[in-house]
């Protein structure tokens, strides 16, 4: 350990020094910090409110609707609370739903990885210029509405439409893949695409590229350095681009209902079908809770291996 | 002493080595300019050259890192034509060290063994060898991150080390340390050099860092290998008015060659320097500020070239003394041992400035 001894007097300069601002500001600090404080609380304080008002109370709502009791005719009462909507939640419907939820999801955010990935190292590779160009190209589906960009997708994949066609121009078989899981899992890949290749993006862009030109000098093959030291830095990257794809395709809603169909419903569809049409609300709410459960517990995993640029 | 049994064996050979970068608007930059080198084996060869002159470029080349626009580069005979850095037998330590953060001292360390296949039981016994080898035995299971600079250049070196290459480049590695740390790594790593009998090629910008710890010094500039020769060559006979300029302080004055060993000052005294050039180049004749000895005027011995001048500066140093001296044509340096007050010259006093003609090199440029 190299050792940093300051100059001989120094000792009794500092001691001086400290005790001079001990006697001339006693408790002054601490007043400027809480001052700071409450500015800080002050400024936020709109935003809280907002928050309060129209996500803590209706959130609240939905957990006490989950607990609470329907009516014969279809109202939900929040009286004699109880467990039957979590009951319920083991049903063979709902598990279906949940299941093809999952793996829908679990299967886009697969998708979104292995084309985003090769996308992401091909930017950060480019020059600055040509990098922000490319940045921009991957953000241009946001310039439109995500609705309309939906149906879209329905026009193009409908009977006549150009990529059932183009499929079966080139003999790919019958391109009908409108209202199947399929449809709804191409749609999912392309609205949440640019939520992988962003946090990618900056994750393999922050890479030190020396750090590759040393495993290189250290007798690792192209593919080796990648495997040893590309993938194991770009993994933040990867886990937020995971958990930013993951999240919203398992709650997806407008995609399964416009692409899917009715047969291919997820649990965003069901949510819907049960507060709407089956007017049963505590189950409804129940599904919501776990389904934001599931959210959450993602979401701390995510921070509990280390990311934290979200 | 090291064992160079196999004599003077070429390590490193350059011949006809040119890079040149382009870039988009169509210029292209020469950055190494046809450079021709031989690095014996087992000696400490130095780089040695300002920002840009093309010597990191050079060193990267001979790893592979870069692959040269024309000419060939052989390690031990062995042409290395288009092989990838990993299949060539160097090493580099990096200037920025380039450790891998996301593992530790000693994954770090055995990276280049695991990459070779080297067996585990061995790869611990060369990991342990390598890491007490720089001292960092108490280290191994720390992040690169949890080190101070010193200690993360330890680290890169004994990650080089562990391969035991024919040749090890590197690549500033004591730039980012603060001035005491860089003269005891110094000291450290030309006793390791010695220990391991390992060819090193370093690569500097600091003189005097490469007068101290090399064998042989190439000085580059603009791309073009200037001179190779021992420090000492290096210093006492420069071939060229930038390497004279480049490694320590110098006296230019200006000059035209005579003959095979007779140089005309500007001022039109003769003086007797062998040199190669054409009678009629301008030249410069260099002394070095420590060469030349100061004299009453007219009392200088008969047997040293002279030149006749007036004290300018008188700057005292303490253990030295600088004179700056007029002489009407040109400004010499003058550094003297530190004398009495009453035994110095004084700024307006008339002298005579005297040197040996072994003391002086003809340089060109």
């Amino acid at each position: 350990m190299p050792v940093e001894a300051p100059p001989g007097d120094a000792p009794v300069g500092e001691t001086e020094s400290e005790g001079a601002s001990e006697v001339a500001t006693p408790g002054l600090e601490r007043q400027a910090e809480r001052a700071k404080a409450r500015q800080g609380f002050l400024l936020g304080l709109p935003t809280i409110i907002y928050l309060f008002i129209f996500f803590i109370i209706p959130l609240g709502f939905v957990v006490a609707y989950s607990f609470a009791t329907r009516t014969r005719s279809g109202r939900t009462e929040l009286r004699d609370f109880n467990l039957d909507a979590y009951a319920r939640l083991g049903d063979d419907i709902i598990m279906t739903v949940a299941w093809r939820s999952l793996w829908m999801s679990v299967v886009t955010t697969i998708i979104c990885l292995i084309l985003a990935y090769p996308l992401a190292y091909f930017i950060s590779t480019r020059t600055p210029a040509v990098r922000n160009m490319m940045l921009v190209g991957v953000m241009i589906p946001f310039w439109s509405n995500f609705l309309i960009r939906t149906y879209a997708w329905r026009v193009l994949l409908d009977s006549d439409g150009l990529v059932t066609q183009a499929f079966e121009a080139i003999g790919l078989g019958d391109g009908r893949i409108l209202f199947t899981s399929n449809a709804v899992i191409l749609g999912l890949v392309y609205g949440y695409l640019p939520f992988m290749v962003l946090p990618l993006y900056a994750a393999i862009e922050r890479i030190d590229w020396s750090l590759v030109e040393g495993a290189r000098d250290l007798y690792a093959s192209g593919w080796a350095a990648f495997r040893r030291v590309v993938w194991p830095l770009s993994r933040p990257g990867v886990i937020a681009g995971s958990m930013l794809v993951f999240v919203p395709s398992f709650g997806a809603y407008v995609t399964p209902a416009i692409l899917g169909g009715n047969k291919e419903g997820l649990l965003g569809s069901y949510i819907v079908l049960q507060f709407l049409s089956a007017r049963n609300g505590p189950v409804g709410s129940a599904v919501s809770v776990v389904v934001l459960a599931v959210m959450l517990i993602s979401t701390l995993i995510y921070f509990r291996s280390g990311g934290k640029n979200l | 002493m090291n064992e160079t049994t196999n004599g003077m064996r070429p390590a490193v050979e350059l011949a006809g080595v040119v890079k040149r970068f382009g870039d988009r608007s169509g210029t292209e930059v020469t950055a190494v300019d046809h450079v021709d080198l031989t690095i014996t084996d087992g000696e400490f060869f130095s780089l040695l050259g300002p920002s840009g002159c093309g010597k990191t470029t050079t060193l990267r080349m001979v790893a592979g890192l870069e692959l040269p626009t024309a000419g060939s580069i052989r390690i031990h005979g062995e042409e290395m034509g288009l092989r990838p850095p990993n299949k060539r037998p160097v090493n580099t330590v990096f200037q920025s060290y380039a450790l891998f953060p996301h593992m530790t001292v000693a994954a770090n360390v055995g990276f280049g063994l695991e990459m070779r296949k080297v067996p585990q039981s061995e790869r611990r016994e060369l990991v342990d060898w390598a890491i007490e080898l720089v001292e960092m035995g108490s280290m191994a299971h720390r992040k690169p991150t949890q080190l101070s600079g010193g200690q993360q250049q330890r680290v890169a070196l004994a990650r080089a080390l562990v391969n035991r290459p024919e040749v090890l480049l590197l690549d500033e590695p004591l730039g980012a340390l603060d001035l005491k740390l860089r003269h005891q790594m110094q000291h450290e790593l030309k006793n390791l050099q010695r220990e391991v009998g390992i060819t090193f090629v370093y690569v500097t910008h600091d003189q005097e860092e490469a007068v101290t710890m090399s064998d042989r010094i190439g000085v580059m500039h603009d791309g073009k290998l200037l001179q190779v020769d021992t420090p000492e060559a290096i210093y006492e006979r420069p071939t060229t008015r930038f390497v004279a300029d480049f490694i320590g302080q110098t006296n230019f004055l200006e000059a035209t060659v005579a003959g095979a060993d007779e140089v005309v000052l500007a001022n039109g005294d003769r003086l007797r320097l062998a040199s190669d050039h054409d009678a009629g180049s301008a030249v410069a004749v260099t002394v070095r500020p420590e060469r030349l000895t100061v004299h009453r005027r007219g009392e200088a011995p008969t047997d040293r070239h002279t030149v006749d001048g007036r004290v300018e500066t008188v700057t005292y140093l303490g253990n030295a003394v600088i004179y700056g001296i007029g002489v009407d044509w040109m400004h010499l340096e003058v550094r003297c041992p530190a004398t009495l007050a009453g035994d110095r010259r004084e700024v307006g006093d008339d002298i005579t400035v005297s040197f040996e003609p072994e003391h002086a090199a003809v340089v060109t440029g």
